[in-house]
């Protein structure tokens, strides 16, 4: 029985970003273990913060969790990904922007609401999300390539919805939402993550969101036979990715209260991605486990933060991440594992020999 | 099928990317050029007087086929845009066409519609310098003028009328001189570099290492690529405060970079800006950079030019004229404005 | 008769578990049209496998015009003169014809195009096939991209030309053509060895059929010897005389059809998997089934009464009221329930587990915003695990990790737990083992009695004849024919299959 706990463990999903998390926690904990230092303090506007790379990991991590959460289901259900993701936040973040500020882009006060505003991006990211989850689901394009459409259009769309202007929101308000609420030291993304994987498990639990998506992704033509509707699922999948990427917008908008559209969220859909597969969910669809996403996104940003702790030229990260695919491919190949199940069970037989003694 | 359906949405998009690119910018009643065509009066004044004459002068429009790169690409090309569409405009006797790319070959195609078009000038900022001497050698023969601003290309220069660009070396030695200035004890540096390979960081890090080379108090804390995004300059400024090393000056090589890490000093609560702890310095004179150099949170901030259309224009007339331009190559003034003697007035003249 | 050029002798062929072929011989001869006839599963592929080079035989010899060759690869098949046309094409269609006729067959790292386009349209012409060399192959009718299979396949020198199914996405016409293409290659002196699964085409086109069944030579016949109901049963393996005593056995199931509106009625029925609109009805109780060669449309009548086609016609009554079924969910909803026939494409889920797959029609039509609980699900699975005899570790166990038998019960399982009042049955013992078989016949029948009216479909007609009391017969994708009561016999189902010829005896 605790040899089968043991395997287990090694055949549950959530040991792959389990394991790099813990091989990255032990290779800083040797290097420098003031990586793990947080400190109270307090920020310019007087309120208490907490500090240190931990937190940092924390604050970036969020937004690639929310991220993670939505390119989850899309993997799962349509077998590929969506390489539109940051265009999409450019898009959410400018829209929450041009309904804040109208068309004046330094205005003395705000045309709205931020709740108002947020929801707006939502409706308009679920509908950038529903044109990618058409062509997904009703014209059968591959994913990769049916989101390279707004890959390539999304960020001219998002400086075309503020005619161009770069508006700044002056209200500190508007900060905190990627920043800290003040009297709260942690910072506000990772509050706003916790929110969203609150409403993802319990969307889980209470409908059959997560059994729908994995049977068309593992089965398509037998969901059909079963009642399904494969085309509404793929759909439903891209619709949610939207609304993860109009809070994700949320957040980079308001790190700095303003938008840059040609580098908001660069490159952020390859780290969304890559959460998934680090989560060791199939990217070719099928079973999927959303813990495992939310925490690979986590372990991601802990590998960026260590790089950057260790001075390595940022324009280098993406090679660093390179190796980390590198290795999942690797690991994930079935002859691979089951070289190390053999080696495994050269190791273990002795002690289950033990144990059952 | 599915393949044209495909093949015709992406094709569309990519259509729409490039008319969004000029429809951004292209109303008329944009409130923004405001601050272009007062910087206009302010510095060329006797120009803009000439060319409020124009139209009448000439019934003629003179076409002009512009080249250049995508607005959104920045603020300092979006201002670029925006300053070409205000002044080559109908009012100011111009027929202009506008192409946008950042890619060079889509940028020669462009031009080599112009040159079909017939157009009288070809304005050009390459993405690329090189490749263009084919289609600069039909225009010749067509006996278009060309005329290239904000970047030089690899060509004959007797392919072009005149070139209008920034020396990014002088923009990097007239910030390092202002920070050596400054006489502090030590220079600890944050330095923050654009996108790697560009004529701007290697203008801007140029200086700045030299100086690092040639003096013992200049220390460089950490030197790192954000790629000119605030998030990854924050991220960076973040990492050296977690790490607990000193320093007092933070050389950002754009505003957004700039902004970035003064959040992370805002976050750890460590004063920045004239009289504190962290000298701040930036380069393309946003408004609101500006702004924050007037509010004395920065300390530094460098020009860089995108009104080159005055001088474009100038150009033109004189060609017109039937004069050859006085210099080949024109290097736009560009200032670095110290917030401890920055005015309003700067802010309205040259923020952007 | 001309003279033989290829000749297999005692061929065996085994894997694991299963004497895939043993001891077959097969002749073919020059210009000769060779139909290779038999059921799924009798020999026909392994043995065309083994010609090419896919198999390695275990035994046996292969001799092509008086000399014995080894066919170790596909290559070596093709250099021996020895090419195949399969049922799904395999060429490129993004080329164009030329190159699909010529790539792959020159060691040269150069190719002379013109000369290439020119010796193309040379024996497209010659072949009289309407294609033009330059053509990109997608753009070709499937019959033509078809053609140009066998002219490849032709221009490569070829002896002996296999064409496995190659009908089965044609139309009438386009099958002419093909069939006017293969008397003109046969004229020139090609063996050809056809493998198809309708019988009236055998009798068209060929000249001979060698029988196969069970992985053994039943025998080779001129064509003219061998009518069709003897065909049939030659490859159902039920010598005629083994029927006449069937006939006398007392069918095992008493049904209690009540003789009022049926229970489904459709009419005119059809779908765009290509077979005729059919009528068809089911009372309450009644076990009924379809019954003829595989691809005589069987299945595609099924698919069409649950909507897994697109339907394109006809009008469907359930308790003789109007209703619309075009998608699967409108026949769950109406209390139809469909175990398909390819359990691993259309069936399983194979990554989730088998509980997960127990409870997903019911799941799917109790709606999206009410899952069952944990518990609830759990119950209904370890109770149809139970009920069914479902060998599985748990029920957390995923479901691929079964054996055929045990998923095909967990798909039952899937079925009953819906209730439906109306249940289809596809060959649901194809391929499991026979214990299990038995068992699903025992259910089947059981089931009828408590009121549920069933269409079974088996490839073995014994198990249909000990479990339906009504047979709708089908034959080329159309209803040839029903047979009741007395009729039910192998005499009468095999006479009915083969058509035409029922006064055959």
């Amino acid at each position: 029985m605790k040899n089968k706990g043991i395997s287990a463990i090694f055949r549950n999903q959530i040991f792959i970003p389990l394991a790099a998390l813990l091989l990255l926690a032990v290779f800083n904990l040797v290097a420098d273990p003031e990586f793990f230092k947080i400190t109270l303090g307090y920020n310019a506007a007087g309120n208490p913060v907490l500090s240190g790379y931990l937190m940092t990991i924390l604050d970036y991590g969020s937004e690639l969790a929310i991220l993670a959460v939505g390119m989850t289901f899309v993997t799962a259900a349509s077998g590929g990904q969506d390489i539109s993701v940051g265009a999409a936040i450019a898009i959410a973040g400018s829209v929450i922007l041009r309904v804040l500020c109208g068309r004046d882009s330094r205005p003395e006060t705000l045309r709205t609401s931020f709740l108002v505003a947020f929801l707006v991006a939502c409706v308009v990211a679920a509908l950038f999300g529903a044109f990618n989850g058409l062509l997904v689901s009703v014209f059968k394009i591959q994913p990769m390539v049916a989101t390279l459409i707004l890959f390539t259009a999304g960020r001219s769309v998002a400086a075309w919805i503020n005619n161009n202007e770069l508006p700044i929101i002056s209200d500190p308000r508007f900060a905190y939402y990627g920043g800290f609420i003040p009297g709260i030291p942690v910072p506000t993304p990772f509050f706003i993550a916790i929110a969203v994987v609150i409403v993802t498990f319990l969307l889980l639990k209470f409908t059959n969101l997560g059994l729908y998506i994995q049977a068309v992704g593992i089965n398509q033509k037998s969901s059909r036979l079963n009642g399904l509707n494969p085309t509404a699922i793929k759909f439903l999948a891209f619709v949610l990715l939207g609304l993860c990427v109009a809070v994700a917008g949320l957040i980079k908008v308001s790190r700095l209260s303003t938008i840059n559209y040609s580098v908001i969220a660069k490159d952020i859909e390859m780290d969304a991605i890559l959460a998934v597969a680090l989560g060791g969910n199939a990217l070719g669809g099928g079973k999927f486990n959303m813990t495992a996403s939310i925490l690979g996104a986590y372990v991601i940003q802990f590998l960026t933060t260590t790089l950057y702790k260790f001075n390595v030229q940022s324009d280098a990260l993406p090679a660093y991440k390179a190796i980390v695919v590198i290795l999942l491919v690797v690991f994930s190949a079935p002859t691979v594992r089951e070289w190390f199940k053999n080696v495994w069970k050269k190791i273990v037989p002795a002690k289950t020999a033990k144990e059952v003694a | 099928m599915k393949k044209k359906i495909l093949g015709a949405l992406l094709s569309v998009s990519l259509v729409a990317s490039m008319l969004v690119g000029c429809g951004g910018s292209a109303p008329a009643n944009d409130p923004a050029p405001a601050a272009q065509t007062e910087e206009k009066a302010e510095e060329p004044a006797a120009e803009t007087a000439e060319v409020a004459e124009e139209p009448a002068a000439s019934g003629e429009l003179i076409k002009v086929g512009i080249i250049n790169n995508d607005p959104n690409e920045s603020g300092y090309r979006t201002a670029n845009d925006k300053d070409l569409k205000a002044t080559f405009c109908e009012a100011n006797g111009y027929d202009a066409s506008f192409a946008y790319s950042l890619k060079n070959d889509e940028q020669i195609a462009a031009a080599q519609k112009f040159v079909q078009d017939g157009v009288d000038y070809l304005l050009l900022s390459a993405a690329d310098t090189a490749g263009w001497d084919s289609v600069l050698k039909d225009a010749q023969a067509e006996g278009i003028k060309v005329i290239l601003f904000d970047r030089t290309i690899d060509a004959d220069p007797s392919l072009y009328e005149a070139s209008i660009v920034s020396d990014m070396n002088k923009e990097g030695d007239t910030a390092v001189s202002w920070l050596a200035s400054q006489n502090l004890d030590e220079y600890n540096v944050i330095h923050i570099q654009g996108v790697m390979g560009s004529a701007a960081q290697q203008g801007r890090s140029g200086a700045l290492d030299k100086k690092v080379e040639a003096e013992a108090n200049w220390n460089i804390v950490t030197q790192q690529t954000a790629e000119w995004n605030a998030e990854k300059a924050e991220q960076i400024v973040t990492s050296v405060i977690n790490a607990g090393d000193k320093f007092n000056v933070i050389y950002a090589e754009n505003d957004d970079m700039a902004k970035g890490a003064v959040a992370a000093l805002d976050k750890a609560n460590i004063s920045h800006g004239v009289g504190k702890d962290v000298i701040v310095m930036g380069f393309d004179c946003n408004k609101w950079a500006l702004e924050e150099l007037l509010a004395q949170n920065w300390n530094y901030d460098g020009q860089c030019n995108p009104f080159q259309s005055s001088y474009i224009d100038a150009i033109i007339k004189d060609l017109e004229a039937g004069k050859t331009p006085a210099e080949k190559t024109v290097i736009m003034d560009e200032k670095g404005f110290d917030a401890a003697t920055i005015t309003q007035e700067d802010v309205n003249n040259y923020g952007i | 008769m001309g003279k033989e050029i290829l000749k297999l002798r005692n061929i065996h062929k085994y894997f694991p578990g299963v004497k895939a072929l043993q001891d077959v011989d097969f002749t073919l001869r020059e210009g000769e049209i060779h139909a290779l006839m038999g059921e799924n599963g009798a020999g026909k592929s392994t043995l065309i496998k083994v010609l090419t080079g896919v198999y390695a035989k275990d035994k046996g010899t292969i001799t092509l015009e008086d000399k014995e060759v080894s066919i170790k690869s596909p290559q070596d098949a093709q250099h021996a003169g020895i090419s195949t046309v399969y049922q799904e094409i395999t060429l490129c269609p993004n080329l164009s014809v030329a190159e699909n006729m010529y790539i792959g067959r020159s060691d040269k790292a150069f190719l002379n195009w013109k000369s290439m386009n020119e010796g193309a349209d040379k024996i497209l012409e010659n072949l009289k096939i309407p294609a033009k060399a330059t053509m990109q192959l997608a753009n070709c009718s499937i019959a033509i991209q078809q053609m140009v299979a066998i002219a490849r396949a032709v221009d490569m020198d070829c002896k002996v030309l296999i064409l496995d199914e190659p009908t089965s996405s044609l139309d009438e016409q386009e099958v002419a053509k093909l069939f006017n293409l293969m008397r003109d290659l046969k004229s020139r002196g090609v063996g050809i060895i056809f493998v198809t699964h309708f019988l009236d085409q055998v009798y068209e086109v060929c000249d001979r059929i060698t029988v196969l069944r069970d992985g053994k030579l039943v025998g080779e016949y001129e064509i003219a010897d061998l009518p069709r109901v003897k065909l049939v049963s030659k490859m159902l393996g039920k010598e005629l005389d083994d029927m006449e005593d069937i006939k006398g056995e007392t069918k095992p199931y008493e049904g209690s059809i009540m003789k009022e509106a049926p229970v489904f009625e459709a009419e005119g029925l059809y779908s765009d998997a290509g077979i005729s609109p059919f009528d068809f009805h089911i009372g309450k109780g009644e076990v009924n089934g379809f019954t003829g060669l595989l691809g005589s449309g069987r299945s595609e009548c099924v698919r069409a009464i649950f909507g897994a086609d697109k339907i394109l016609g006809g009008t469907v009554k359930k308790n003789g009221k109007q209703v619309k079924i075009t998608k699967p969910i409108d026949a769950m909803k109406a209390g139809i329930g469909y175990i398909p026939e390819d359990r691993k494409v259309d069936g399983i889920i194979g990554d989730l587990s088998v509980r997960e797959n127990i409870i997903l029609a019911l799941q799917v039509m109790k709606g999206f915003f009410k899952p069952f609980t944990k518990a609830q699900a759990n119950e209904f699975a370890e109770e149809y695990i139970k009920l069914l005899g479902i060998k599985t570790a748990s029920a957390d166990t995923p479901i691929k990790s079964l054996s055929g038998g045990n998923q095909q019960k967990c798909i039952v399982a899937r079925w009953l737990l819906t209730h439906p009042e109306y249940l289809i049955l596809d060959e649901p013992t194809r391929g499991i083992d026979v214990g299990t078989k038995v068992d699903i016949q025992k259910l089947v029948l059981k089931l009828a009695g408590e009121g549920m009216s069933i269409t079974f479909i088996s490839s073995e007609t014994d198990e249909m004849l000990r479990t339906c009391s009504r047979l709708i017969v089908m034959r080329d994708r159309k209803v040839v024919g029903e047979l009741n009561g007395d009729e039910l016999t192998q005499t009468m189902i095999m006479n009915t299959i083969a058509g035409g010829e029922s006064s055959e005896k």
